[in-house]
């Protein structure tokens, strides 16, 4: 579904990705854990498509297409959806505009026709049932004044709408509180099939209890250094990163 | 809403102005140039009554004196009178009893502009009086609103079959002497709408007027005016687009409107003349004239204006307050791209008791564009306890056009209450990516926002006109991003 090829990419000439290689397999769930600014956001926003990086080196195939030469547009439409660490603020867009614009493009691109009124009302009525997210947040302008734990909520909520190939959820789990927790990775199972696929990016086993991953990865100055199964996040937990960044400078 | 937003988002393609054409209807026009000779062959070409032929040439004399206004914020070139033709009015001015009548050339017109003239939006309870270029050849509905005693027709049918109201009311609001381009437009205006709502009647449906310039050089200088007699109400729509031209156009029209004891009129306009191509070249010069007298104690007026278009707009839609308790509003959106320039605003002049003013201004500044809000709070001695409310803000989009804002303030009485707020803001890049990574382009992100951005004035809109708003917002902010 994703393969990255030795991906290198900068920001006012400054590296922060050298050199990423990974692969992700329909069905699967990855998860990319590293000590803050290693470059896991950095990484997920060169997939989305965001300009304010360059890509310097390397490839990114997505279902067969070269994702690197889609437009951040096409590449959401496509399939692929980010869950942003820092979900942004759109003062005066209703949510149900912006949700409704969203879908229907992603239908025009399938070819299929716009959803009628009453068709996209059931729609959000339905996914905001399976991930349980107050109606008043869907009744209000995208992400304005929203706690910060209600915009995960609603990243995820916009995740059930949009039905993704891949997902890619940055710190999806920060800011949430415990039930919240469960709410958000029991939608996150929900949505999961063996046709799509899930990158978590976190720094905590307490999220992973809920998504249990299939493989997870260490990113550590721009590079993934280690990949393991479910266990590594487990050490992680319990030793912290230093023996890996020894392991990495040795 | 959404779903209309939506195929107006997916109308949106070519960066063009759309409705840029221009169909060959007969002008029966008279020269070029302004002389007291032309203004009296306008009067005799209407076949007006004497008083008339008087107004007119009191104006055209007192025009004579005046030199052309500081231009404000704006840059524009000399314009030179002796290239205009006044008047042009389309050939055999027929009496016509249906559609099937008029002239296929004009309805094709209309149609092209998907104008409302049809069975349909009769049936959805418009009626049009629509002008092409200056005089009206077609009326519809008249007779349900002659069933309540409404008024609905053009002026210059007005000024034949109901000269008393005409008399007592015309250039009451805006006299002759009260700037250059009201002066011009009493001496020569061409034609233009005339209602009147009599006393305890609603009028049951949106009155609206479709202009639009049409002939070659042809100066357009529409009269309008809004008489609402006590407790009574009346909505009116005014639209307008314009075809492509490579000679800028002048337009100064005037609108006066009345209103008595708790009457209240609500005004609305969605501008979108031909703003010039990308680099600035054509478009329309708009001067407009609008005012409305509160007479009548408890009355109301309320502006509502999108303005996308014209290469130039001049304008500011005025409220006296003299009855007391009277309310004047103010809902605008002014979105300028290329090299469009704007100055609107309004003025709300206090003079009665407890009266009260709300301003809500949205500009929008794309391209090289600039974009002035300059409004006007007036507080007279004897206006005890008014309150005016301002809300003025400006979205930019990129970083070579500009905003500006230029509140007046003019009060003599200290129980006023007087509040201003002002906001400047920008579409972020990080709004934008958002957007995409959701699916949509840049320019269906824009649009999104900026239509979040100016709801307030757009809900304000009839319906069918909000509609016809986003999509013009859609349209004239193409290309300015990206
Ligand atoms: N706009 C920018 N300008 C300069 N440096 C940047 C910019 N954006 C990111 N960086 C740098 O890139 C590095 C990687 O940042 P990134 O956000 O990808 O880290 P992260 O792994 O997601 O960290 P965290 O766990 O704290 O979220 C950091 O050193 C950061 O300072
Ligand atoms: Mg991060």
């Amino acid at each position: 579904m994703l393969v990255i090829k030795d991906l290198h990419a900068k920001i006012d000439n400054k590296e922060i990705l050298r050199g990423i290689n990974l692969e992700v397999k329909p069905g699967e769930v990855h998860c990319i854990m590293g000590p803050n600014g290693s470059g896991k956001s950095t990484l997920s926003s060169v997939l989305a498509g965001n300009d304010k990086f360059e890509v310097c080196e390397g490839s990114a195939t997505f279902n067969g297409k070269d994702l690197l030469d889609l437009a951040p547009e096409d590449r959401a439409r496509e399939g692929l959806f980010l869950s942003f660490q820092y979900p942004v603020e759109i003062p005066g867009v209703s949510m149900v505009n912006f949700m409704r614009t969203a879908v229907n493009e992603h239908r025009k691109y399938r070819g299929d026709e716009p959803c009628s009124a009453s068709e996209f009302l059931k729609l959000m009525r339905d996914k905001k049932k399976m991930v349980e997210i107050d109606s008043n947040l869907t009744n209000r302008s995208v992400n304005e004044g929203f706690s910060g734990g209600e915009k995960k909520k609603n990243e995820i909520f916009q995740m059930a709408m949009l039905e993704p190939k891949l997902a890619i959820l940055d710190e999806t789990d920060s800011g949430l509180d415990i039930d919240a927790l469960r709410v958000v990775a029991n939608g996150v199972n929900k949505l999961k099939s063996s046709d799509n696929a899930t990158i978590v990016i976190t720094h905590y086993q307490r999220l992973l209890d809920h998504i249990v991953p299939d493989f997870v990865h260490v990113l550590y100055k721009g590079r993934i250094v280690k990949s393991a199964g479910k266990e590594l996040a487990l050490e992680l937990e319990e030793k912290g990163y230093d023996w890996i960044k020894k392991e990495f400078e040795d | 809403m959404a779903e209309d937003q939506n195929k107006i988002l997916d109308e949106v393609t070519g960066g063009e102005y759309k409705y840029g054409f221009h169909s060959d209807i007969d002008m029966e026009t008279i020269p070029k140039g302004l002389s007291e000779d032309v203004v009296r062959i306008i009067s005799a070409k209407k076949n007006e009554p004497e008083w008339m032929l008087e107004f007119r040439l009191k104006a055209y004399r007192h025009w004579q004196t005046m030199t052309t206004p500081d231009w404000a914020h704006l840059n524009i070139p000399e314009i030179d009178f002796q290239d205009i033709i006044f008047y042009a009015a389309p050939k055999k001015k027929p009496e016509l009893e249906s559609m099937d009548e008029v002239d296929p050339d004009l309805v094709a017109t209309f149609e092209k502009l998907g104008i409302p003239l049809d069975e349909q939006k009769v049936l959805a309870g418009v009626a049009v009086d629509a002008v092409i270029d200056s005089v009206s050849v077609k009326t519809t509905y008249k007779e349900t609103l002659a069933e309540k005693g409404i008024i609905f027709c053009s002026i210059s049918e007005a000024i034949q079959e109901f000269p008393d109201l005409v008399k007592k009311y015309l250039g009451s609001v805006v006299p002759h002497g009260d700037n250059y381009f009201a002066a011009l437009n009493a001496a020569v205006f061409s034609d233009g709408s005339f209602v009147y709502i009599p006393k305890g009647v609603r009028c049951p449906m949106e009155l609206s007027t479709y202009f639009r310039i049409n002939a070659i050089n042809t100066g357009q200088f529409e009269r309008t005016l809004i008489v609402a007699d006590d407790d009574s109400y009346v909505s009116y729509l005014e639209g307008c687009t314009a075809p492509m031209r490579d000679e800028n156009q002048l337009h100064a029209a005037i609108v006066e409107i009345v209103t008595m004891e708790r009457a209240e009129v609500k005004y609305s306009t969605v501008q979108n003349w031909y703003p010039g191509d990308k680099d600035g070249k054509g478009g329309i010069f708009n001067f407009v004239t609008k005012r409305a007298i509160c007479k009548g104690d408890y009355s109301k007026v309320m502006w509502t204006q999108v303005e996308t278009g014209s290469a130039v707009t001049w304008k500011y839609p005025s409220c006296v307050l003299q009855g007391d308790h009277s309310v004047g509003e103010f809902y605008s959106v002014a979105v300028t791209n290329n090299h469009q320039q704007a100055d609107t605003g309004t003025k709300m002049i206090h003079l009665g008791k407890n009266t009260r003013s709300l301003i809500v201004s949205k500009g929008v500044s794309a391209g090289k564009s600039q974009n002035s809000y300059r409004g006007l709070v007036k507080v007279a001695k004897k206006a005890e306890n008014a309150r005016n409310f301002s809300q003025c803000d400006s979205l930019l989009l990129g970083d070579q056009c500009g905003a500006h804002t230029f509140p007046y303030l003019e009060i003599v009485n200290n129980t006023a209450k007087v509040e201003h707020e002002a906001t400047t803001s920008k579409i972020g890049e990080d709004q934008i990516f958002y957007c995409n990574q959701r699916g949509m382009s840049t320019e269906d992100a824009v649009g999104l926002i900026v239509n979040g951005y100016v709801k307030e004035v757009i809900n304000q809109l009839p319906m069918e006109f909000a509609v016809e708003a986003q999509k013009l917002l859609q349209i004239s902010l193409e290309g300015s991003v990206g």
